[in-house]
């Protein structure tokens, strides 16, 4: 027997069997498109967290008050706070050769108004290197640009969707607008559509890093971000600012410095692990469908057992009815993957278009793995019953009706 | 062509061993017209499967062709069937999804002859059983006589040396059993051997020779 004159026998057993065909085909595609859809999900989740991270650039330090648990050495004294963090600490990094910019940061949330109009607002008190650093666009006027960071010069740099709802189709630039118990003047407006680490940039104040503290009465920085010059020089550059704290606090490791790529890395590990766990799931239902195959395959041998003893009283061997069958669960599981994978891409392309800042998209592994196991189970599970096909006697099988 | 020497066939039914044909000797000739004819219950199918390989003895040697046929592999007694003999059954065992034509080229298919062959060799049988319109047809779209006429085509399209009919009349009225016969005889005349079991007196008489079997045992063999 050819191999064309298999499928066609196959496409014929297909076409006359037509609501179990359809209820395999069901069964696998929905295994094989929950695969496809759930890790394009993942997938496109772990790209976005690495997008945005590797828009910050891979040479980043960020230090952060407080010992890291995982550093080692005997945890803090009870009751004991962490030494603070402060602006001077940060202005000495500066110093550290093969640092190429440090942006202190301070963090804090307080009403701004123009006018009766107001609203609640994140301020963000930096430094002019931060724009750099985060790769900001200003599409008016300038960014922060104390020459001192210690100064509490009143600017400040808003978000457009900031600018909207403060003053609507007014000029913004020059003017001057009330945050918290203070003024501040309008000296730039960020572009639209910036994102830090799913934070939208529209809707934040910039203030100098002085200016925040003082406001929100703190001694000690959220944070530093330090760009050191190359990244091979980050290991370097990393404990040269540990020794620079230390020296500052009296012998006390009480900062944590991590490595913008280990963060990245920690992340894009669990976000791989949770898109493996999620695609395992999905697999469940793919084993499923592969004991349905083999449910309906059985059936259909029992089905089928005059037209077997046929087949074998017309000279067919053993070898070539287990074919026979195993062609069947073969085909149905394959048009079954390739429908759930269709089903998939398009479910994909549905989400995507719903959150287009993710890059939503099924990796080219796990619909090969999807594929590749909706084949295996069902040529795994179609063996068992094209084995019983072929061992019926055909006399048995024959005076049955 | 075909010795039986010893041919026994015992069945197995709870502790109870049933002889459904024992010590059977027989040889048939080439060409030859045999009916074999007995009460119900008394072997005769089991005869006809064992003649015609689909079954094996229990016991007795079965040289088929001067070949030992009894202790062949089952991918070698597949070969047999499929070059040297043709069934016809009682339920006429057509494939129901496919179409007349189909059912008739299925041996070949299986034979792995190519599609060109197959067509020419189907509509020749086609036309030889009077059914040339027919071949696109299923199954269900004949009625019983022609379905048991596609069933003959189907034998005889490997052109085998044996046919092997089990009631092939059984389930017809008269006068479509009575075509069905003709065409059967009108290949034993182009020599092909023919084995027809019935349970009708009329059919076997028109046979040239005449087994009759009771309890599993050739009771008489009559030739003309
Ligand atoms: N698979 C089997 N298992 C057990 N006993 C069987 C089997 N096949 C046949 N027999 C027994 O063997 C005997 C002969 O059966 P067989 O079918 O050959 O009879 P038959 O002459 O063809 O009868 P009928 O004219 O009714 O078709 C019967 O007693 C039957 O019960
Ligand atoms: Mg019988």
């Amino acid at each position: 027997m050819t191999i064309r004159d298999v499928i066609a026998f196959t496409i014929r057993s297909l076409q006359g069997f037509r609501v179990r065909t359809i209820l395999m085909l069901m069964a696998m595609a929905i295994g094989v498109a929950a695969v496809v859809m759930l890790t394009a999900l993942g997938d496109g989740a772990r790209r976005f967290v690495a997008e945005q991270f590797s828009a910050l650039g891979t040479n980043l330090l960020i230090v952060l008050p407080g010992r890291s648990e995982t550093t080692g050495g005997p945890p803090p004294l009870l009751g004991e706070t962490p030494r603070d963090l402060t602006l001077d600490d940060a202005l000495e990094l500066k110093r550290i050769p093969g640092v190429r910019r440090v942006a202190p940061v301070s963090l804090g949330n307080a009403e701004i108004s123009v006018g009766a109009r107001n609203r609640e607002v994140l301020i963000v008190g930096t430094s002019g290197d931060y724009r750099r650093i985060r790769k900001l666009n200003i599409s008016r006027g300038r960014f922060l640009e104390t020459p001192d960071p210690r100064r509490m010069s009143p600017e400040c740099v808003i978000g457009t969707e900031v600018r909207t709802q403060l003053f609507g189709v007014q000029a913004a630039l020059g003017q001057w607008l009330r945050l918290g118990d203070r003024r501040c003047r309008v000296v730039g407006i960020l572009g639209t559509e910036q994102h830090s680490l799913g934070l939208s940039m529209d809707e934040i104040v910039l203030v100098p890093v002085a200016l925040a503290m003082a406001m929100f009465n703190k001694e000690s920085l959220f944070r530093v971000l330090v760009e050191a010059g190359s990244r091979d020089r980050l290991d370097q550059t990393q404990k040269a600012i540990l020794n620079v704290i230390r020296a500052r606090h009296e012998g006390e490791d009480d900062v944590t410095v991590i490595a913008q790529d280990a963060v990245l890395a920690t992340f894009d590990n669990i976000l791989r692990a949770l898109t493996y766990a999620v695609a395992g799931i999905a697999a469940i239902a793919l084993a499923v469908a592969g004991v349905l195959i083999m449910n309906i395959m059985l059936i259909a041998v029992t089905q089928r057992t005059a037209e077997i003893g046929l087949l074998k009283a017309l000279g067919a061997r053993p070898r070539q009815i287990t074919l026979l069958f195993l062609s069947e669960a073969a085909t149905l599981s394959m048009s079954g993957a390739v429908v759930g994978w269709m089903i998939g891409e398009f479910g994909a392309w549905v989400m995507a278009r719903a959150y287009p800042a993710v890059p939503i998209g099924a990796p080219v592994w796990a619909v090969l793995a999807a594929l590749g196991v909706a084949l295996g189970t069902g040529v795994l599970f179609g063996i068992m019953p094209a084995m019983r096909a072929a061992k019926l006697d055909p006399v048995a099988a024959l005076s049955r009706r | 062509m075909i010795r039986l020497q010893g041919i026994s066939r015992e069945f197995l039914v709870g502790d109870q061993t049933i002889q459904a044909i024992r010590h059977i000797d027989l040889s048939l000739d080439a060409g030859e017209y045999v009916a074999i004819m007995g009460p119900s219950g008394s072997g005769k199918s089991t005869l006809l499967n064992v003649i015609g390989l689909l079954d094996r003895p229990t016991a007795g040697t079965y040289l088929f062709t001067e070949q030992d046929v009894t202790h062949l592999s089952d991918n070698e007694i597949s070969q047999v069937r499929q070059s040297k003999i043709g069934f016809v059954f009682q339920f006429f065992h057509l494939v129901p999804r496919l179409t007349a034509a189909d059912n008739i080229a299925l041996p070949m298919t299986l034979a792995g002859i190519p599609p060109a062959v197959r067509r020419e060799r189907v509509s020749e049988v086609l036309e030889s059983i009077g059914l040339s319109d027919r071949g696109h047809h299923r199954p269900d779209q004949l009625s019983g006589g022609q379905r048991q006429r596609v069933a003959i085509a189907r034998a005889t399209v490997m052109n085998p040396s044996v046919i092997l009919a089990d009631e092939p009349t059984g389930n017809l009225d008269s006068k479509s059993g009575q075509d069905v016969l003709r065409i059967l005889e009108g290949l034993n005349d182009r020599g092909i051997m023919l084995l027809v079991v019935t349970h009708d007196l009329e059919i076997g008489a028109r046979a040239r020779r005449r087994l009759r079997i009771v309890d599993g045992a050739i009771e008489s063999d009559l030739k003309q």
